[in-house]
């Protein structure tokens, strides 16, 4: 079967890149682009830790047929740091303990990236909306909150 | 295994496309035929897509709102005139499915999903849908009875008519994992009144049956009554009536059927 050519921005950079018919954003990602940032969790929508921001809005892209990202931008964990510096959302997950196992980490970054970039000071329920859909069996998701609570309140130690 | 995937600017040749293949599956937001293709379903050898604005279109401004088949429940909470809507649109997913998932798909979620149809099935909605041979409208009691036969056929739009007041829609899913989880049960009932009796009660159940089904016995004890507490009993008691539920990971049928009474009753009084 002919592979379909596909560009779009990652991170801020042009990507073009030959996907077979039916490949998801992911498998794209993590396979023809060397992104490793998201992950494969459930594959089924269950999870949240594939997830990126299309277009500035939160997607997973796990379901997302990586066709139809031709010509927008995709954001990953991986174009989250600032140069040299972690984004603050980063320093105060650090900080927090936010991270246990890690697994969760890059989709609960990116949902909490999608939610301070249209709302800047969340309440305490907005926030526990916001990673409503991204499962971390670590933590017990506290030290994610007040996390993604210090980050916005930029009660983060540098 | 690599699928051809077709994109059509138009609804209608997009519609054309499902009709000529039976292994064709429409893509919307994904999270069905997605999750379908990551489970290395083979029966899809072809996915349709179209990326025609119809499908995308809100109509919210009158007494009949009409939603296109690739509304998603995003852009359904971003809606100030759509107020009705939100407690469904809200109770799915968490905020990347809710980004991703749409009014039309939704009619094809199996259970323990199909929450915003539960909601659409109380409110008498009706399915704009395109075959090979034109675009017809179902009311959405016979689409969902016959959604198995769908495959053929482009969901273009649903429409229903907006409540007369907040208290006479109601929606509630039931669900163990907070704040999101998929549902034991969903309910939904619309109660128009009339001279102060309830005049066309329609209730709604998700997870009950095979698909969502009406609560007929309910909403014959509710039928030309007052709300009263008598009566909420009533249609409390005849709640599990003409149900089939089924056992699954999230809740037994023996306590479905327990249960959807207690929560009918709970809906109908107004409590939390």
């Amino acid at each position: 079967m002919s592979k379909i050519p596909l560009q779009f921005r990652h991170n801020g950079r042009d990507i073009a890149i030959f996907v077979d018919g039916g490949t998801n954003l992911l498998v794209a990602l993590r396979e023809l682009i060397g992104d490793m940032t998201p992950k494969f969790g459930c594959g089924q929508g269950g999870c949240g830790t594939c997830s990126v921001l299309i277009d500035g809005e939160l997607h997973l892209s796990c379901l997302t047929l990586a066709e139809t990202v031709a010509g927008r931008s995709v954001e990953t964990l991986d174009g989250m740091r600032q140069g040299p510096n972690l984004h603050p959302l980063q320093r105060a997950f650090a900080d927090h303990f936010a991270a246990q196992c890690g697994y969760c980490t890059p989709g609960m970054l990116m949902a909490a990236k999608a939610l301070l970039d249209r709302n800047p000071s969340p309440s305490r329920d907005e926030v526990i909306e916001a990673i409503s859909g991204n499962i971390c069996r670590c933590t017990g998701y506290e030290p994610i909150i007040n996390a993604i609570l210090a980050a916005a309140g930029g009660r983060v130690s540098a | 295994m690599a699928v051809t995937v077709k994109t059509f600017t138009s609804a209608g040749e997009a519609a054309g496309a499902l009709s000529s293949d039976r292994s064709a599956r429409y893509l919307g937001g994904g999270t069905l035929v997605m999750r379908a293709l990551n489970e290395g379903d083979v029966s899809i050898s072809t996915v349709v897509r179209a990326s025609d604005q119809a499908l995308t279109r809100i109509d919210a401004s009158g007494p009949r709102v009409t939603l296109g088949a690739g509304v998603t429940f995003a852009r359904v909470l971003a809606e100030r005139d759509l107020a009705f809507l939100h407690a469904p649109a809200r109770s799915i997913g968490g905020p990347a499915v809710r980004n991703m998932g749409t009014v039309g798909g939704n009619l094809f979620a199996p259970s323990p999903y199909g929450d915003f149809t539960v909601a659409l099935l109380a409110l008498d909605a009706t399915v704009a849908v395109q075959g090979g041979f034109g675009a017809h409208n179902i009311p959405i009691e016979e689409f969902l009875q016959g959604r198995d036969r769908q495959a053929g056929t482009l969901v273009l739009s649903v429409s229903c008519t907006r409540p007369a007041s907040a208290d006479a829609f109601r929606y509630r899913k039931i669900a163990r994992i907070k704040p999101k989880g998929g549902a034991v049960i969903t309910l939904a009932a619309h109660l128009p009144v009339s001279g102060g009796r309830i005049a066309g009660a329609r209730i709604a159940l998700g997870s009950m049956a095979p698909t969502q089904i009406r609560a007929r016995a309910a909403e014959r004890a509710l039928e030309g009554r007052s709300l009263d507490a008598a009566t909420i009993a009533a249609a409390a008691s005849a709640a599990g009536e003409g149900t089939s539920p089924s056992d699954n990971a999230l809740g037994s049928a023996w306590y479905r059927r327990e249960i959807v009474g207690v929560h009918l009753r709970r809906l109908l009084s107004g409590q939390e």
